[in-house]
């Protein structure tokens, strides 16, 4: 071992048990954090994004004056009136609701939930908008319902097309969610807050926890590939 | 009209922090990008390497955490750096590592990276024949660049430089984290202090909304003069 690796492991105070077990808690509130909002931002955006695509405008209005707010405005200030404003509702403190949103987590949950929601909606939108004709075409010709239509045609063939835009915007909420730990919560980033101001070792503390995030990132990025390719497969050439 | 609680004031000042932060990391961006791109494209295998390094690593890191790293080891690194000068050369050298700095920098830094891809694929799109006419003048390498490659590149890259933008714009949002008096921090002192967070961030979040909106509407007219004497088929 190279002299410098074996000095800087004997005066290592940083990464000991301890912190260690810090960064853990913190990658799983990160992972939770993340995974929960994208499933409801996922389940609630597949309807949106079909009642977006509904020519009567006072149904499609709506959802889009919904994602324009949230796509148009910060992450952090949606967090921030989701976070303090939910106190000051009238009345909610004696509800059961108030347990629930009384710890941070759930406050940052509902506005990245709400906040993916939107980007997605509008991936979601795009994807079924350019369905080629031909295909509906060939769904009516067989008799569907509209139902039956997006449910067969439609939304799996949208799916393909979503599937690229939708691993950029996992990508981006992993990375939005490092902002949690600014309502005191102890994710990744926030583990790795409290250890730079516990050692003042800016460097050990913060370049560690980009390294788990890039690994986190690379990860995505992996399994994204093999669900595209998966989902694609019948575009592949033919293998002898 | 709203009252602000007398905080009016501090808050259009902080909105102009917040357009200066954009506009300053928005330059650094494009010239961050002009270089990743023209290196990812050149045939050194060096400048190729180094470039797709950025891109890669500053893609798989969050903003914040690279802002939390220039702001305090930013901070760490000039004061040993300093130390070290004022001990072997008695040099008294003194930076501070202000918020709004470590803002630039971080968020010049990531945009840097998106653009080196956007810019990438525009120099690409523009056709070969263009760069072997301008060969077959007698143009300079940077005459080519500069009469050919570069404004016709620009129209095939505006339609992501606009994107970026906007993300960018939003971005400006977490220097307020690191403490960069912004109108986000302003509004949120403000919304804890009068305990009114509605009364506070709604206003913010309406300018940044039409800051979006503004942005959006003179991109699309920026679009159209540039592709001003270009036919679609069908």
């Amino acid at each position: 071992m190279p002299d410098f690796i074996a000095q800087w492991l004997d005066q290592n105070d940083i990464f000991t048990a301890m912190t260690i077990m810090e960064y853990w808690d913190g990658l799983v509130t990160t992972v939770q954090l993340v995974f929960l909002s994208l499933i409801v931002g996922l389940v609630c955006a597949v309807p949106l994004a079909l009642l977006r695509t509904v020519k009567n405008p006072f149904v499609s209005g709506p959802v889009w004056v919904y994602t324009y707010l949230f796509r148009g405005t910060p992450l952090l200030i949606q967090l921030y009136i989701i976070y303090y404003g939910i106190a000051q509702i009238p009345g909610i403190q004696e509800t059961f609701w108030w347990e629930i949103f009384r710890e941070p987590f759930y406050p940052a949950l509902l506005a990245f939930a709400l906040n993916t929601c939107a980007y997605t909606t509008e991936i979601i939108r795009g994807a079924i908008v350019s369905t080629p004709n031909g295909e509906i075409e060939a769904a009516k010709a067989y008799g569907m319902s509209w139902w039956l239509r997006t449910r067969r045609i439609v939304l799996p063939s949208a799916a393909r097309r979503a599937v690229q835009a939708y691993s950029n915007e996992v990508i981006f909420m992993l990375h939005s969610s490092a902002i949690a730990s600014v309502v005191t919560i102890v994710d990744l980033t926030g583990a790795a807050r409290n250890i730079y101001s516990r050692f003042y070792a800016p460097f050990d503390a913060f370049i560690f926890v980009a390294c788990c995030y890039l690994v986190l990132t690379f990860i995505l990025v992996f399994a994204f590939r093999k669900l595209e390719s998966h989902l694609l497969r019948h575009q592949r050439p033919v293998q002898n | 009209m709203f009252d602000l609680k007398g905080y009016g004031p501090s808050l259009l000042d902080g909105a102009v922090i917040t357009i200066e932060l954009a506009f300053l990391s928005l330059a650094l961006a494009l010239a961050l990008g002009l270089i990743g791109a023209s290196s990812k494209l050149s045939g050194n295998r060096l400048a190729k390497g180094i470039a797709t390094g950025y891109t890669t690593v500053i893609r798989g890191i969050p903003d914040l955490v690279m802002m939390l790293l220039f702001y305090y080891g930013g901070q760490v690194a000039v004061n040993n750096l300093s130390d070290y000068l004022y001990e072997a050369y008695e040099i008294d050298f003194f930076f501070q590592f202000d918020p709004f700095i470590s803002g630039v920098v971080t968020i010049g830094l990531i945009f840097g990276a998106y653009m080196t891809e956007t810019f990438r694929g525009a120099f690409l799109a523009v056709e070969t024949g263009q760069v072997e006419a301008a060969k077959a003048y007698g143009f300079t390498r940077w005459h080519t660049f500069r009469r050919i490659i570069f404004p016709q590149m620009l129209r095939h890259a505006l339609p992501g430089i606009g994107n970026n933008w906007q993300v960018l714009l939003k971005t400006t949002a977490l220097v307020s984290i690191i403490g960069l008096t912004d109108m986000v921090r302003v509004a949120e002192e403000a919304a804890k202090a009068e305990r009114m967070p509605f009364h506070f961030f709604i206003p913010v979040a309406a300018v940044y909304l039409a800051l979006t909106a503004g942005s959006e509407l003179f991109i699309k007219w920026l679009d159209k003069r540039a592709n001003v004497g270009v036919v679609h088929g069908g």
